[in-house]
């Protein structure tokens, strides 16, 4: 099954794939280096605006004197920031260092991966300056102008390039399941983008037909990007830490079909109830159902393949933070299935209980596994290591406990407000108080959050400006190692 | 290649499957809509938007409104939209066609906007819940949006006709006065025209939708 299977004891080979990995990452260094770094930077500006936002929320006279700074401002900022400033600048690097390390090619253009790094923030410098000065073109994940788009765009056509490249010069021989979750992302993304932007903000369709192309836009937003760069690094980085293959290759084949085709099926459950033809909405609530297949089978083998293991996780940053996203990933898809049923639907529609699940996506899954996959790469990239395992140890909890708590508060009072809204009695300004201290122990719960990304980007900071060369030690959360297993 | 060349070819034709289904096939079927005479009146409906009402939409736009309200009636058997009066009927697709950008929303932050041109055609109203949602709704958690008013010195011989008339605690007191900007205008007149299900409509005549949903 495994080509360097023969070659694991000869010490010639083992010294020959060294010295190809270390070529690689060091062909990935500026290119990687600049997505990771700039990501960090988003997320930190997403995190302050996600705050003033929930602030808002409940003392609505904050900052409301600036229109710039108006809720309806900053809560579209916050999104995008964190989408494609964040999750998509961090996943572009990550994505490109694993195929990079699959294909066992080093990245051959890396001064235009550069430009495209460069681009792609403006692109968000662009974007968000538009939003926060009133340009927003108010269409849910697609809020950045017309002329943000084309920033986007160009940077992602020389992303895909370099990766079309990376497929082409790989030896032959087995192509590893990331690697086709990543190269499919990479194709998948830019064509939601085009088609969505296109047709919803340059050219937009009659208004009655936006609303299905934007939610098929939104939900793969998460589902055909994010979730395969996540899984796809998951995948990689599971079996890597722990030194053992995963538990099923047939599973992980299967789990791949069956996502790329239900998934890409599921945004219309945002439109239950709505004017739309029935078959729409119902299209999609089986295809969410479905989802259980791909959820189901990618559980069996991230799941499995850590059974025996689970105690590697007190010492790998990489692997708890990547374990706790996988496990996120298995319960945010199972709740996505389950909101998709109509009668519970009816409940959970239009209230902050969606915001929830969508963050339990975004962050508990998606931003968890980035921040594990960032953990893994850049001591790789540099040739050093991460300098404080006091400021992991700060940015693993906070963000773990941070979101658990912002999840449960946010649940909670979204049923409330669901239940609520359906009696026709409940006055709507009772239903608005009856989230107020829901609302605020959201605000607690996001500046918990926010100070696991401030230690994260000390952390990240450090790491760049101090000189120290690698110990060869891995900056694990404890010192004792329990035995000589490769961990990283 | 050869291998990765079929991966290509089968992950493009499933993300294609979703794009004939979920974008294609709305734009046909959603995306040709025309005006109809209103029965009653034998007025074109939906009604378009005026040139003010197209800039007060924009403002709307700008401003995010569309994060807290939606603009949508779901039926009865579903929802209290209809008990709440926030349409006598659900809305149907072809009220949005003049819209020009659907505003439909996910989230009911604040009440459903789909008619509130005719719930409530106040403009005072609307001026005063705009400059502090809390002068007419204590304890909304709506932001007030002072920036879309004018504070000017009050000129005692020649007060604005159109001065706001702000309650004890609220405004920059007795000396000035608060007038709606231009934007401000259009943003209400564009709420006043807001009565996406105030009509019968062929697809969804009032009476059959309520008794539907009995």
């Amino acid at each position: 099954m495994n080509p360097e299977k023969d070659q694991q004891h000869d010490p010639e080979a083992i010294e020959k794939s060294r010295q190809q990995r270390l070529e690689i990452d060091l062909a990935a260094r500026w290119p990687v280096g600049i997505f990771i770094g700039s990501s960090i930077f988003w997320l930190l500006l997403g995190s302050a605006l996600a705050i003033a936002a929930s602030i808002k929320l409940h003392d609505p006279a904050f900052l409301a004197e600036n229109p710039w700074l108006t809720f309806g401002r900053v809560r579209p900022a916050h999104l995008n920031i964190v989408a494609y400033g964040w999750l998509s600048t961090a996943g572009i690097g990550i994505g490109l260092w694993i195929l990079s390390r699959l294909c066992r090619a080093p990245i051959r253009d890396n001064r235009s991966l550069t430009l495209a790094a460069a681009l792609w923030n403006m692109g968000n410098a662009v974007g968000t300056w538009g939003i926060l000065r009133g340009d927003s073109t108010a269409v849910e994940w697609l809020e950045y102008p017309t002329y943000a788009a084309p920033f986007l765009l160009v940077s992602f056509a020389f992303v895909m390039l370099e990766s079309v490249g990376l497929i082409r010069r790989r030896p032959p021989g087995h192509i590893y399941i990331s690697q086709w979750y990543i190269m499919a992302a990479f194709f998948w993304f830019p064509s939601l983008y085009f088609t969505a932007h296109g047709l919803l903000v340059l050219a937009p369709v009659q208004a009655p037909a936006q609303p299905p192309i934007n939610w098929w836009f939104a939900h793969n937003a998460l589902g055909l990007w994010f979730t395969p760069i996540g899984l796809g690094a998951a995948y990689y980085l599971i079996p890597k830490i722990i030194g053992r293959p995963i538990h099923s290759y047939y599973l992980s084949v299967i789990g791949f079909w069956s996502l790329a085709f239900f998934y890409a099926w599921n945004g219309m459950h945002h439109l239950i109830g709505g004017p739309f033809p029935a078959w729409l909405i119902t299209a999609s609530v089986v295809a969410s159902i479905m989802m259980f297949i791909p959820v189901i089978t990618v559980a069996i083998n991230h799941h499995f393949t850590m059974v025996g293991h689970f105690k590697k996780t007190i010492y790998s940053p990489t692997l708890r933070f990547v374990v706790f996203g996988a496990m996120c990933y298995t319960l945010a898809s199972f709740q996505g299935s389950t909101m998709a049923i109509r009668s519970l639907n009816g409940i959970t529609h239009f209230t902050h209980y969606t915001i929830a699940h969508a963050h339990l996506g975004a962050y508990g899954f998606a931003t968890m596994v980035f921040f594990g996959s960032i953990y893994y790469i850049m001591p790789r990239l540099l040739e050093r290591e991460w300098p404080s395992r006091f400021l992991i140890r700060i940015h693993f909890w906070s963000c773990a406990i941070g979101f658990i708590a912002y999840f449960i508060f946010l649940s909670w009072g979204g049923i409330l407000q669901g239940i609520e809204m359906n009696q026709k009695e409940t006055p709507f300004l009772e239903i608005v108080a009856l989230t107020m201290p829901y609302l605020k122990l959201r605000t607690v719960a996001g500046s918990l959050m926010t100070l696991g990304h401030l230690a994260f980007a000390v952390s990240f900071c450090w790491m760049i400006i101090s000189h120290r060369a690698s110990t060869g030690e891995p900056t694990l959360f404890s010192k004792r190692i329990p035995n000589p297993d490769p961990i990283s | 290649m050869s291998k990765f060349r079929y991966i290509f070819i089968g992950f493009m034709l499933t993300f294609l499957s979703s794009w004939v289904g979920l974008v294609l096939m709305p734009v046909w079927g959603l995306g040709n809509f025309e005006q109809t005479p209103d029965p009653a009146t034998g007025e074109m409906i939906p009604p378009k938007l005026s040139s003010l009402e197209k800039e007060g939409r924009d403002v709307y736009i700008a401003n995010g409104c569309v994060y807290c309200h939606s603009q949508q009636v779901h039926p009865a058997r579903v929802r209290t939209d209809i008990a709440r009066g926030w349409g006598v009927r659900r809305t149907v697709a072809r009220d949005y066609m003049n819209q020009e950008v659907a505003q439909m929303g996910t989230m009911r932050t604040g009440p459903d906007l789909s008619n509130i041109g005719v719930r409530n055609p106040s403009e005072t109203w609307h001026y005063l819940h705009l400059y502090n949602p809390q002068i007419t709704s204590k304890g909304s958690n709506m932001p007030p949006f002072t920036f879309l008013f004018e504070t000017k010195k009050k000129d005692p011989e020649n007060p604005a006709k159109d001065a706001l008339n702000l309650p004890e605690g609220f405004g920059p007191g007795a000396d000035y006065e608060v007038t709606p900007s231009h934007e401000m205008r259009a943003l209400v007149a564009y709420l006043q025209s807001l009565k996406l299900s105030a009509y019968e409509i062929p697809e969804a005549p009032a009476a059959r939708i309520e008794s539907l949903a009995e």
